[in-house]
């Protein structure tokens, strides 16, 4: 059975610092930054990591299907929050994919994600969603703090209604080590680009998207778009010269308003050019690190029908502009500022709390009283309306209903890791209310009445242990 | 058929110790200082007392768990002492323990106390504490004001009131709980502070700024309770009696259903609707002489007026601006200076309160005692005002 690309989605994280911020807040000690200082790029919010940006991005591409179809999960990351403790685990719970989906945790490379995806298109038996996300981190005052971004990208792999069809691809897998971050290590380390380029991009990449292009029995002029993406976001060009490959097909790299998602980053940018494509394009998508993988795809009819409710254009033209260096810097642990006595709180979690709640806490699932119809959360022994017991109430998911704010406040005084922490009453279109954390608030336009969607959040980052804990936060719908 | 304790029992001694940062003294000596103070006003010994409620909400800055610290502060031996924890109203919880004791027959004599030590955490404002391990996994790591000012835009939303408009009402509860505050000297806080103070004082939360939230102190009180007839033959001629202690706990309606707008709270409304009928009150504006209500912040004590039933629904604005419950108002409110002044040591503020209104109800107020003092509530508010408990009491002269 051959597997195509039925669905897609993508996540880039709403809040944006101007490259000329972070070349200003250097320039005592690195002016050169100043001649990266272009664009804007993204970042995670202190309570976004590769796993809320994962079931951000599965959302988007899973729109109003049936998640039971979801028959295997796997996510590509080489910036999971946990060494052991499965992100696609946490993800596939938090989309309800239901109890008997197989999860797969990928990495170790930036070209994981195209391999991801290669591998998917050429082997899989059943339906399966591959997302990349990442959320890299780079050494304050680095090339890399000015290139890097952070997002995902998620695909439904199936066999209706393909939208994108494999027709070639290839590998290649050598020991160049352009660069490398030890087991625990913050920051990657790095060797001369200009090596890179000569001996990896224009040697290794040429010659996996020629032996692609062969594979697919495909000219270099038949492609319509060329993805190739690296840090600073400028081989596409020289590649796809030494290929034969038009220049005009070469695909955004998203650098203005996002910035390189190490191997989320093809995925991402063929997130964008599916969002775009017409039928009949060909699409190239490589993944480069210790070698190449290349895919090639054929876009079908079914590529408009199939396109998802957020574009990833539209993603990208929602993000506010940070003003401060140091809060990118702080939601990083590259600055840790005097949070006060009030952010000594233990935040221990009862893992067999977490486990019997699951299903509510992770998968946001209320109840709704089979006898007098209220929607509630928390699930409690009875209903908080009638008082029948809890066998009454059948599972509702909140996820993906919408909300209004009820009552809501900016607190000061509480510690938050981006304060002040707004915080609320949600009322829900089916009747279920609850407080909640709002989170990617615009205060001049957040009011009793105001529209909100659901996101899937850190809740709570104990930094004593070292464990994430996840919740569901409100945000306003712009 | 409940026939309520309306005049079962007699309150023969109370104490309050200073409040405020008190770095000189530990819990077990705020316990004493209220203690002493309510033995002598009792003229009783202290084997006297049959048993023991008493209230401490934060143990870990307490003196610990369980009664055993307070009968060890107190030197209680060998009787009955029980610890109570409600929140804010642990106080007046402490209070209706006692007083049950003594209208079922029980005992004779029964002490109600509570302490807290804030401020030895080394920071302003309450303990962060843990709301319980499955609440912890999705209940927001909201402040204290946080919850009480999410009353301010449910109001508002409700009574189309103007953002300004409000901010000038919740402002001048302030204002007027330190102007009563000067004449207290227990409280924390005695000085007036200027209208522009308070509206220009920086934001804690929005549209809470700092004079808008109640001080932060170490306090204790103390009552002895015993039966009417008990106090006559302890020789008692003018004492004060209690009409009606009534409480009201959240069970997650507002919180969990559409049933609640935001603007007020149920709690307080279901607590004062007891107590009223309790004490046989049939017009609280006219029969109250004077009333301690939880100001913890000004926007609580503004809806309080209408939960109380005192001011009109959405008229609690108009009434404050025009002094209903100033010093020389029909109702007269925090006339101690409230928990604005007083601070909030949580076990504390139910029986400071008890306090003025049994001090008014003597005539020994000093310099702010009212005239023609024969009934006040006490209100406290626990919690927040969706997830909460609410006592309201009721003293007046036998």
């Amino acid at each position: 059975m051959a597997l195509g690309i039925t669905a897609w989605g993508a996540y880039i994280p709403s809040q944006r610092l101007d490259r000329g911020a972070i070349a200003a807040t250097h320039a005592w000690m690195a002016p050169a930054l100043k001649g990266l200082a272009r664009g804007r790029r993204a970042f995670c919010c202190w309570d976004e990591d590769v796993v809320t940006m994962a079931v951000e991005a599965a959302r988007t591409c899973l729109g109003q299907r049936d998640r039971a179809e979801v028959r295997e999960i796997q996510l590509v990351s080489t910036t999971a929050p946990f060494a052991d403790l499965q992100s696609s685990a946490i993800v596939a719970v938090a989309l309800r994919l239901g109890g008997t989906v197989r999860a797969l945790d990928l990495g170790g490379s930036q070209r994981a994600g195209v391999a991801a995806l290669a591998v998917g298109l050429e082997r899989a038996a059943h339906p399966t969603l591959i997302i990349g996300s990442e959320r890299p981190r780079a050494r304050p005052a680095s090339v890399q703090e000015m290139q890097y971004g952070a997002g995902a990208a998620a695909f439904l792999l199936g066999s209706d209604n393909i939208a994108a069809e494999i027709i070639g691809s290839s590998a290649a897998t050598t020991l160049l080590v352009d660069h490398f971050r030890a087991d625990g290590a913050a920051y990657d380390y790095f060797w001369e680009e200009r090596w890179l380029r000569d001996e990896g991009y224009l040697k290794i990449g040429v010659a996996a998207v020629r032996a692609a292009l062969a594979d697919a029995k495909i000219s270099a002029s038949a492609v319509t778009k060329f993805i190739f993406p690296s840090p600073a976001g400028n081989v596409a060009d020289a590649i796809a010269r030494a290929s034969g490959i038009n220049a005009a097909s070469i695909a955004d790299p998203l650098a203005a308003d996002g910035g390189f998602a190490g191997a989320a980053q093809s995925l991402l940018m063929l997130a964008n050019t599916l969002d775009q494509a017409s039928p009949g394009d060909v699409i190239v998508v490589a993944g480069f690190g210790q070698g190449c993988d290349v895919v090639v795809l054929r876009a079908t009819d079914a590529v408009t029908a199939a396109r998802p409710a957020q574009s990833l254009a539209k993603t990208l033209a929602s993000g506010v502009t940070v003003q401060s260096y140091a809060q990118m810097a702080s939601f990083y642990d590259e600055l840790s500022p005097d949070w006060g006595m009030r952010s000594e709180r233990d935040t221990k979690t009862a893992l067999t709390e977490q486990y019997r709640s699951s299903d509510q806490i992770n998968g946001f699932v209320a109840g709704k009283c089979a006898s007098c119809g209220q929607v509630q959360f928390p699930q409690l022994a009875y209903c908080v309306n009638c008082h029948a017991p809890a066998s009454s109430l059948a599972p509702v998911c909140l996820a993906e209903e919408t909300a209004r704010v009820l009552t809501f406040t900016a607190d000061a005084l509480t510690f938050h890791p981006s304060p002040p922490l707004y915080v609320g009453f949600a009322q829900f279109d089916v009747g279920a209310r609850l407080l909640m954390e709002f989170v990617d608030v615009r205060p001049d336009t957040f009011e009793v009445g105001t529209r909100l969607s659901m996101r899937f959040r850190i809740k709570e980052r104990d930094q004593t242990r070292g464990y994430y804990r996840y919740f569901w936060k409100a945000a306003p719908i712009n | 058929m409940a026939t309520g304790i309306k005049d079962k029992v007699a309150i023969i001694g109370m104490g309050c110790s200073r409040f405020g940062e008190r770095w000189d003294i530990g819990t077990d000596g705020l316990l004493a200082e209220a203690f002493d103070e309510a033995l002598a006003d009792a003229g009783i010994e202290r084997s006297q007392i049959d048993a023991a409620w008493t209230g401490s909400c934060f143990d870990r800055i307490n003196v610990g768990n369980s009664a055993i610290p307070a009968a060890t502060a107190l030197r209680l031996d060998g009787i009955p002492v029980s610890r109570l924890e409600n929140m804010c109203a642990t106080g007046t919880e402490a209070l209706r323990g006692a007083a049950y004791a003594v209208a079922s027959g029980a005992v004779d004599i029964a002490l109600a106390v509570g302490a807290e030590k804030l401020k030895d955490t080394g920071y302003g404002g309450l303990p962060v504490q843990t709301k319980g391990t499955f609440n912890d996994l999705w209940l927001p790591m909201a402040s204290a004001p946080a919850g009480f000012a999410q009353l301010a835009a449910g109001y508002r939303a409700r009574h189309k009131i103007a953002k300004d408009d409000l901010k000038r009402a919740i402002g001048h509860v302030s204002w007027k709980s330190h102007q009563n505050g000067v004449q207290s000297p227990k409280a924390h806080l005695r000085k007036a502070v200027s209208m522009d103070a308070i509206l220009g004082a920086p934001m804690i939360a929005d549209p809470l700024g700092l004079f808008d939230c109640c001080g932060v102190s170490d306090g204790a009180a103390a009552a002895i309770v015993t039966t009417p007839d008990i106090a006559r033959g302890l020789g008692k001629r003018d004492f004060v009696t209690i009409k009606a202690i009534q409480l009201s706990v959240s069970s997650g309606r507002e919180s969990t259903t559409d049933r609640w707008d935001g603007s007020y709270v149920p709690n307080t409304r279901n607590a004062a609707t007891r107590a009223y009928k309790e004490a046989g009150i049939t017009d609280p504006r006219s029969q109250l002489s004077l009333i301690e209500v939880h100001d913890c912040f000004s926007i609580t004590e503004l809806v309080t007026m209408e939960d109380l039933f005192l001011s009109d629904e959405g008229r609690a604005v108009t009434d404050i601006l025009d002094g209903v419950y100033d010093r020389d108002g029909r109702v007269p409110c925090q006339i101690d200076g409230g928990l604005k002044c007083f601070g909030h040591p949580i076990a504390a503020s139910g029986l400071r309160m008890a306090y003025e209104i049994y001090t008014q109800l003597l005539q020994r107020a000093g310099g702010r005692q009212l005239k023609d003092v024969t009934l006040g509530l006490t209100h406290n508010l626990g919690g927040v005002p969706y997830l909460g408990v609410a006592a309201v009491s009721v003293l007046g002269l036998h």
